[in-house]
This record gives C-alpha cells, structure tokens and sequence, in this order.
C-alpha cells in the first residue's frame, strides 16, 4: 500500500491507499473519485485520466513511455507535468505521491 | 421512415456481432454509428495494436477482428447509416421512434445500445472564446477548404490531421501551425514536407505554443497564443483550425431516461434490457455486478440480448433455441447449402 494524494480542481484533496502494482488511476477508478475518466480503460488510447504530477514529484517517476506524450497532445489543457495516470504504477517508491486533475477530462 | 426488428446503436465489435446473433434467430437490425467508418473503438483507436483475448484467435489487429465481423454478417446484408448520431426518443403504442441527426426515423420494438464509451466526438478548445466563433471561423474539420483559399489559417495539433491540412492548405493560404510541444507525432514524410514548406516560408511552425485568446466581433481578428514560459505572442489571423483527435461522449443517450451510473447504463444480466422495455445495452456500455469491458463479454451480452428482442419483435411466435450446426433454418438465412456438409 502507498498514500496517493489526489487534488481535485476545486483544491478538494482525498488521500488514498492504493494497493501497489495498481495504476494510479486504478487507484482512483476503484475508490470511485471524481475527475479520472479513464475511458479507454487503462490501454492509453484516450486520454481522459490526465492528471498533474506535483512539482516535486514530477522528476521522480519513471519516465513516459512513446505513445504516452503523443496522447497527452489530445489531453484537456495538458502542461509539461502533465501525465496519463494510467501510466504511473503504484509502488513504495511512490508512497506520498501527489497528483492534480485538470478542471475536466474531455 | 424505416421500420425494423431491431435498431442497434454502435457499430463496434458488440453491435457487429449483435447483428449476426439477430440474424440467425431471423430478426432484421439497421445499425446507426456517429464515426464515418465500421469497426468503433477497434478503428478509431487501436486498428494496428494486436488484441489477445478473442476466443480462438492467439492474435488479430482491431483492423482484422472488425475485418472478420463483417465478414460473418455479410450474409444479412445490412444496412448502416454512418456519421449518424441517435438524438430523439419516443415511444408510439409499442413501438420506439429514434430520431437521427441527420433526422432519419427509424420505428422498432426493439433498441440494442452497444455504444460503447459514447459517441466519437472532436476534442475543442478549451478557451472560451473558441465557442463563440465555432462553425464560423473555428472549426474541427472540414468541410470546403475554398472558405481558407487567401486567408490567414492558424492550424492546432502535432498529429496526421494538423499535418495534412497545414500542407494542403499552404497551397493557397497563409498557415501558421502551432503545438504545444516541439514534436509532431504525424507520418514521417508528413513532418518532412512540413518542414521543407517551412524552410521555403510557406508554412509558420509555432512551437510550444498553446491557444490562449481569441478575438474579434463577427469573425476573427486576432488570437493570442501562449507559450510554455508565459510569454505571449498576438497574431492577425482569419481561421483557427483545430485538429485534437476524437472524445467520447454519451450524447442524447444520456436524456432517454435510462438508469445511469456514471457513464454506463444499469442492465438486468438475464436478458441486457435497461429500465425500458425493449431497449437493452451491451458492451462496455452497460454495467451490472462483475461487468468485465471485454470484447467477448460484449459477444456474451449480444447473444442474450438478440433473444430477448425475439419477443417484442415477433409477439405472436415462440423462440426456439437451435445450434448454427443443426439447424436448416439458421443455415437458411446464412445461405449456406445444407445438402451440402
């Protein structure tokens, strides 16, 4: 189990334990928050669970796979923190991870 | 006006096989998809990326499984009504009436959603102002690009759609393409005309730029874009063009007064119908406890739910449950030969 800080658009912030080897936005899907799509189901073929990696933590992850930047290009208001959280997996190294969703997915 | 056993609303690989589990216990379908091609998602996002999990195939592309469907319903010969989005429903005595958008009526007894995430629909602006001037001088894609000729066009995107367009219409218009990254993601050969029109000062590339403003009364004057950093760059501009590939909403389907959760309609698993009589869903479009957004759970879910069509379709008449092995009458309407082995 990690803690997985998600912050809405309206600063509302919900921290979850989300078991490792999950996807972060598994660990969103399945606590049933707001704001993380996911519409394509974790395949990245849409790009309806971006979210915003906190500043500090945007250097720690690993980096993008190829496909992942070119669906960011279709993301709601991408930024360069900008990632597909289905993309980001859940581990030790990540426990206190903290991630911003965009104002809306699509 | 078209009058149908069944209306299927999707044509992805669950309407598809809907269709063909419609076709051997006899019933007629028309199917309506709002893409301007067959397949759904399996076309519009994965038509090259390998699917492992069909029963019986190790291995096949979104391309050939769509490929394959139709294959095996070509013997019902039917009819689909592409770019078509269902908006309206009515019910008339025991019959449905869907309206489409292009105001086709169709009159069943019988409505299969297999719409999987929603329709296909052209990602927009995120900028206010972008609504204010859409289908007037923004736009998502086009139609006559003669309103472009002698104007000046800013193109946004880094796909195949902003590429194409920026080369086509730099033939006789001022272009400027902008992306929010210094990589275009398009054809390669694409991106070297690109920059080859862009070393002769036919084509503008603007990067990492984003839209931020636009302005102008009636139609466009300027826009503002923004660059990564902040800094602010204001061009005179005619047209913005936007090219961000393809969402997927709901729609009207939404307003038909259907159990929703979430994004999904609530189904009973003996027979795919909604809370409405005669209108079931199937596919990653429904969801009941344990609903896996698989393929073959879509072809699960379409064998019942033909079935429970039967009922509403032919009131008068008994289902019979037959294997496609034994049965002449479904061998019939295959046309295949049953003397034959």
């Amino acid at each position: 189990m990690s803690k997985i800080t998600y912050i809405e658009h309206n600063n509302k912030s919900h921290t979850i334990d989300v078991p490792n080897g999950l996807s972060v936005m598994e660990g969103a899907v399945q606590n049933n928050l707001m704001g993380i799509d996911a519409d394509c189901g974790g395949s990245m073929a849409c790009a309806t669970c971006h979210v915003y990696v906190d500043e500090n933590w945007h250097e720690k992850l690993p980096k993008k796979e190829e496909g992942e930047e070119d669906m960011l290009d279709v993301a709601y208001e991408p930024n360069r923190f900008s990632r597909l959280s289905c993309q980001i997996m859940v581990s030790n190294d990540l426990d206190g991870l903290i991630v911003r969703l965009p104002s809306k997915q699509a | 006006m078209i009058k149908t056993d069944v209306l299927v609303i999707g044509a992805g690989p669950t309407g598809l096989f809907a269709v063909h589990q419609l076709g051997i216990i006899g019933l007629k379908s028309e199917v309506v998809d709002n893409l301007d091609k067959i397949g759904g998602q399996c076309i519009e996002l994965y038509p090259d990326k390998p699917i492992y999990d069909i029963p019986a195939i190790s291995e096949c592309t979104g391309e050939e499984l769509t490929k394959n469907l139709l294959k095996q319903i070509e013997p019902f010969e039917t009819n689909f009504h592409l770019n078509e989005r269902v908006e309206e429903l009515k019910k008339d005595v025991s019959n449905w009436q869907v309206t489409t958008s292009k105001k086709k009526v169709f009159i069943t007894p019988n409505i299969i959603i297999a719409g999987g995430v929603g329709s296909f629909e052209p990602r927009k602006f995120s900028t206010k102002d972008a609504e204010k001037f859409e289908g007037k001088s923004v736009f998502y894609s086009i139609k006559d690009k003669n309103l472009f000729k002698n104007k000046k066009i800013c193109i946004f995107g880094g796909g195949d759609s902003a590429l194409d367009w920026a080369i086509e219409l730099s033939n006789f218009s001022e272009v400027t393409l902008v992306h929010r990254r210094t990589e275009f993601r398009g054809a390669p050969s694409s991106l070297e005309t690109v920059k080859k029109l862009e070393k002769s000062r036919k084509i503008r590339i603007l990067t990492p730029y984003q839209l931020n403003t636009i302005e102008g009364d009636k139609n466009i004057k300027s826009i503002s874009l923004k660059k990564e950093d902040g800094k602010i760059e204001k061009l005179e501009m005619d047209y913005v063009l936007g090219f961000f590939g393809l969402i997927m909403k709901l729609g009207p389907i939404a307003n038909w007064g259907l159990n929703l959760d979430k994004k999904t309609i609530k189904v009973n698993t003996e027979t795919f119908q909604t809370n409405q009589e005669g209108i079931f869903a199937i596919g990653d479009i429904c969801t009941y406890p344990g609903k896996l957004k698989l393929i073959l759970s879509g072809f699960h879910e379409a064998a019942l739910a033909a079935r429970a069509c039967y009922k509403l379709a032919r009131p008068n008449e008994k289902y019979r449950f037959e294997f496609t092995t034994t049965s002449k009458n479904i061998k019939g309407r295959l046309g295949i030969d049953s003397n034959k082995k």
